[in-house]
């Protein structure tokens, strides 16, 4: 029985008992799931649009924000003052690559998988995951490095509320990456909704053959979508470098991103995000009150778990279509 | 002109049914395992048959164990490496608890747990699909990477949280710990390689393999001339993690010694992967060439660089061993989805007719 | 052309398979409305009708892919509500698809043979070993697999894979595949879609044929009106999902409701 109280009971016990903690964890839990749900929607814009999961782009996100930083080093090494000359430099140059990126991966490896399985496809982004880690390093080393979010004007610190019988303490960071990531959805959902791309690229998403038949350019919308999903994972590096570091060992965190992603649905961008906070807060929620239980560190697969259990009783996500085999 | 079936007639279903057809292919393959079995042993140097030909050998059986899942029933799994830890572990508790029992029993034995776990994670693959499936293992390997670490009962409670190989023996002679030779810990690792390897290829030619592939194809038309779906899926997960499992325990008994657990982590899952797709989707023979190729590169690679004397570090060598792989995967997926294994039937084909292609 | 008098007397049994008032819809739209007929032992039984009327998702229901949310299905005096895959396979109902769906990754052969996984049941330990039971069973069953294939001339294409193979072989290697099931109850799909007029020739031969050696019963949807109503014994016609007319092929083409539904009719 005494198992039974630690489950069910004790831990809400420890939530009605100190307040403030709770809403610290749930707003720790926002913020993590704020950043699952932005890597989340890089693969959900690339998918969208050509029906590739793309794996690398957790990686992806990495490779951004060792951009930025790397750069930075070099301008600064070059003569220019460091500051924010140097770091808005350094972030317009890495949107280049990211740019550049883009446009060779279509190059490379898109045009010529055109109407592969999308399983080759998939695989195919495995192979870019390891190139760009083997380059990453190549280039930039492997060392871990610190995100100029100071001298990019984000700001840092922390702010104090008083609620709840408590305190509960909010980076700064933290809230202005709940504002941008806000915006971006917003005007993400807006683009594929509204403007003629948007409708173009979703038309690719469905059949490749179709889009081109109707003279879509195939080329130019890849390349569009895979810049667009680099602008989202340069951001995502920015938020994520400035509270931890910037290092390859993002990678297993980016991993997060699947269980959001079955959550929310593969084309979902509101699902992305409803998806990240789910399992940001309640992998918060579950490593804080229920991990000691299990002996802590729960929280590298309890998003996954949530997302399978999930998946059992709603296979295609929460705001996926429902899907009706033919044959 | 060697190579030619001509005059080469079946005159039952027998030899017709035969998984090597071809004479001169049964005569290859003789060849080879007379090689594998006496040639290395007796000519090979010892750091090419331990850091060489032992891993290669576990490598393939691992690829072999996901190729069955991945390329032969279109299952996507993220696990291997779970799947692998599962069967070291096991076969390190088993042996610390009953020493006396011969080691390789259970090394063939503990496959039968990282079966058990295989099964349980495949479940869901009765209901979800693809992608979302390659997420359901993705748990598998997570939490058993957690549990590892997790629970030091795993380890016998040592302080370094590693399994540590004990000294077993067969027929008097050591075959794992510190005092095994290593033509020894090759013998009997390749003995298991082969017998579970003609057993794979029994199993692929036969009734079980057709239902794979049949799944792999066309699921809904499978089901529709009788198949069990749940049945053949929960098969191949079952098959699939038995080899794994054993891979695992003769990766850490034959070739390591000792390992923590972090050698189970996602990366091995995606390295068997790799293997797996170089060398061919639903290939047996693919699986030793794509692991020769992935296990074999960063050797070359570092081999080339010490023949040309140039000055770089090893990390770097790592960088780029990454870069290679990253790049051969792309650029077998766009020059020959089904990897090595077609290459390789390709040129026998090409054999066959030389040098009257018409 | 087939004689219809006497031959129907004595080749036609009992009703083998009835559908009976079946309504099948996706979310909001209505594949099959209310939809019953029957289809005897032994006849070839067509089922017509133009583009969307319902006609595939008939074979989705008869053979347990879709469930339809009303109605009842009696199989070999079995009635149930819906059909079970496996239990319309094991029953005796083979099925060949209006887009070919064969295993592509798998040779001609390997694609027949998978159609005798049913009737084969040698366990898990021997197929390790491919040995005594194992391999006499396989053998048996390429003997019986062979003879498919004589039957129908693909003997040069046996170890080519299926997806290399051009369209009329392929759909000839699927019915391979239904006949080895040795189904009671065969559900062609489109047989002759896309097929040149020497194609359906052979393609109608073969159906005929597989009718009179095996006695299977045969259901077939087809556009092409000649050939449906040459090889058919009773033929039914649906549109927009409801049953419009039922009966032999000759009183099916002066149904005014069927001529309507083919060439419309004047608002």
């Amino acid at each position: 029985m005494d198992i039974l109280y630690k489950i069910f009971i004790d831990p809400f016990m420890q939530m009605g008992g100190a307040p403030d903690l709770l809403v610290q964890t749930l707003w720790e839990g926002l913020v993590a799931g704020m950043l699952y749900a932005l890597i989340a929607l890089g693969f959900v814009l690339i998918f969208k649009a050509s029906g590739v999961f793309n794996f690398a782009q957790g990686i992806m996100v990495v490779f951004a924000a060792l951009t930025l930083v790397g750069v930075y080093d070099l301008l600064r090494g070059a003569g220019v003052p460091s500051g924010w000359l140097a770091a808005y430099l350094a972030l317009a140059i890495a949107l280049g690559v990211m740019g550049i990126l883009a446009f060779a991966v279509e190059r490379v490896v898109l045009r010529p998988l055109v109407n592969q399985p999308d399983i080759i496809l998939f695989m195919a982004t495995f192979g870019l995951t390891y190139f760009l880690i083997g380059f990453g390093e190549f280039v930039f080393g492997g060392n871990p490095k610190r995100m100029i979010a100071g001298e990019l004007n984000l700001p840092s610190g922390a702010v104090e509320f008083k609620m709840a019988g408590g305190f509960v303490a909010m980076q700064k960071i933290d809230i202005a990456a709940v504002l941008i990531v806000s915006v971006m959805v917003a005007g993400l959902s807006f683009f594929f909704q509204r403007t003629r791309i948007g409708r173009a690229l979703r038309a690719v998403a469905d059949s490749h053959k179709a889009a081109l038949s109707v003279g879509i350019s195939l080329e130019q919308i890849w390349v569009v979508v895979w810049f667009a999903a680099g602008i989202v994972a340069l951001t995502t590096g920015i938020m994520w470098g400035a509270r931890s570091e910037v290092s390859f060992s993002l990678q297993i965190i980016a991993l997060k991103a699947l269980p959001v992603l079955i959550l929310g649905g593969f084309t979902s961008i509101p699902g992305a995000i409803v998806g990240g906070l789910i399992i940001g807060i309640g992998e918060k929620l579950g490593e804080f009150y229920w991990g000691p239980l299990l002996g802590s560190g729960i929280e590298s697969w309890l998003a996954y778990f949530i997302a399978l259990l999930f998946l059992l009783f709603r296979p295609q996500g929460l705001f996926g279509e429902k899907i009706i085999e033919r044959i | 002109m060697l190579y030619r079936e001509a005059g080469q007639f079946k005159t039952n279903y027998v030899d017709d049914q035969a998984v090597f057809p071809i004479r001169q292919d049964r005569i290859g393959i003789a060849v080879i395992l007379a090689v594998a079995f006496v040639g290395i042993p007796l000519f090979g140097s010892d750091f090419f048959i331990s850091a060489v030909m032992v891993p290669l050998l576990v490598f393939s059986l691992a690829a072999i164990g996901l190729n069955i899942l991945t390329g032969y029933t279109g299952l996507l799994s993220l696990g291997t490496g779970g799947f692998m830890g599962v069967g070291a572990f096991a076969c390190y508790k088993l042996t610390t608890i009953f020493p006396d029992v011969n080691i390789i029993i259970w090394i063939l034995v503990s496959g039968f747990f990282s079966c058990g776990i295989g099964i349980l994670f495949g479940l869901p693959s009765l209901r979800i699909k693809g992608f979302y499936l390659a997420v359901a293992t993705l748990s598998a390997q997570f939490f058993l990477d957690w549990a590892f670490v997790r629970i030091p009962w795993l380890v016998n409670n040592n302080t370094s949280g590693a399994i540590e190989v004990p000294s077993r023996y067969l027929f008097g002679m050591p075959i794992t710990g510190p005092m095994a030779q290593p033509e020894v810990r090759y013998l009997v690792v390749l003995s298991i390689v082969a017998l579970l390897t003609l057993i794979a290829s029994n199993l692929v030619h036969g009734r079980i393999g057709r239902s794979w592939m049949a799944v792999r194809d066309m699921d809904l038309a499978a089901e529709l001339i009788g198949i069990r779906l749940y049945r053949t899926k929960l098969l191949a997960f079952a098959v699939s993690s038995y080899y794994c499992g054993v891979a695992g325990a003769l990766m850490v008994f034959l070739w390591y010694g000792s390992a923590e657990p972090a050698v189970f982590g996602i990366d091995q899952s995606f390295f068997i992967l790799f293997m797996v797709i170089i060398g061919g989707l639903g290939s047996l023979v693919g699986s030793f060439f794509g692991a020769a190729l992935i296990y074999g590169m960063p050797i070359i690679l570092k081999a080339i660089v010490g023949l040309v004397g140039l000055q770089i570090s090893p990390a770097t060598v790592e960088h780029l061993t990454f870069m290679a792989v990253g790049g051969l995967i792309i650029l077998f997926l766009i020059i020959e989805p089904a990897g090595l294994a077609r290459l390789w039937q390709v040129g026998k084909q090409k054999l066959r007719v030389w040098p009257f292609p018409y | 052309m087939r004689a219809p008098d006497d031959s129907l007397k004595t080749r036609i049994g009992d009703v083998l398979l009835a559908v009976e008032d079946v309504s099948l819809a996706f979310g909001g739209v209505k594949a099959i409305n209310g939809v019953s007929f029957d289809i005897r032992q032994g006849e070839i039984r067509a089922i017509i009708g133009p583009n969307g009327a319902g006609k595939t998702s008939m074979l989705n229901v008869i053979n347990g892919f879709y469930h339809p949310q009303q109605g009842r299905i009696t199989f070999k005096g079995k009635t149930r509500s819906r059909m079970r895959p496996h239990e319309a396979a094991s029953g005796g109902i083979a099925r060949t698809f209006q887009n070919v769906a064969l295993f592509r990754g798998m040779s001609a052969l390997d694609n027949i043979m998978a159609g005798r996984t049913l009737k084969m049941n040698v366990n898990f330990f021997w197929q390790m070993f491919r040995r005594g039971p194992a391999m006499r069973e396989e053998i048996e069953h390429r003997r019986f697999v062979e003879e498919i294939i004589d039957f129908l001339k693909i003997q040069d294409i046996r170890r080519t894979p299926v997806g290399r193979l051009p369209y009329g072989l392929q759909k000839r290697v699927e019915l391979g595949r239904a006949l080895a099931m040795e189904p009671e109850l065969l559900l062609l799909d489109e047989p002759m879609a896309g097929m040149n007029l020497e194609e359906k020739e052979d393609m109608s031969r073969y159906i005929l044929d597989v009718n009179e050696y095996y006695g299977t019963t045969i259901a077939l949807i087809e556009h092409d009106m000649g050939v449906v109503m040459d090889l058919s014994d009773r033929v039914v016609v649906l549109d927009h999902g409801e049953k419009i007319a039922d009966g032999t092929p000759d009183e099916v083409k002066r149904n005014q409701a069927v001529i309507d539904a083919y060439l419309g009719v004047a608002h």
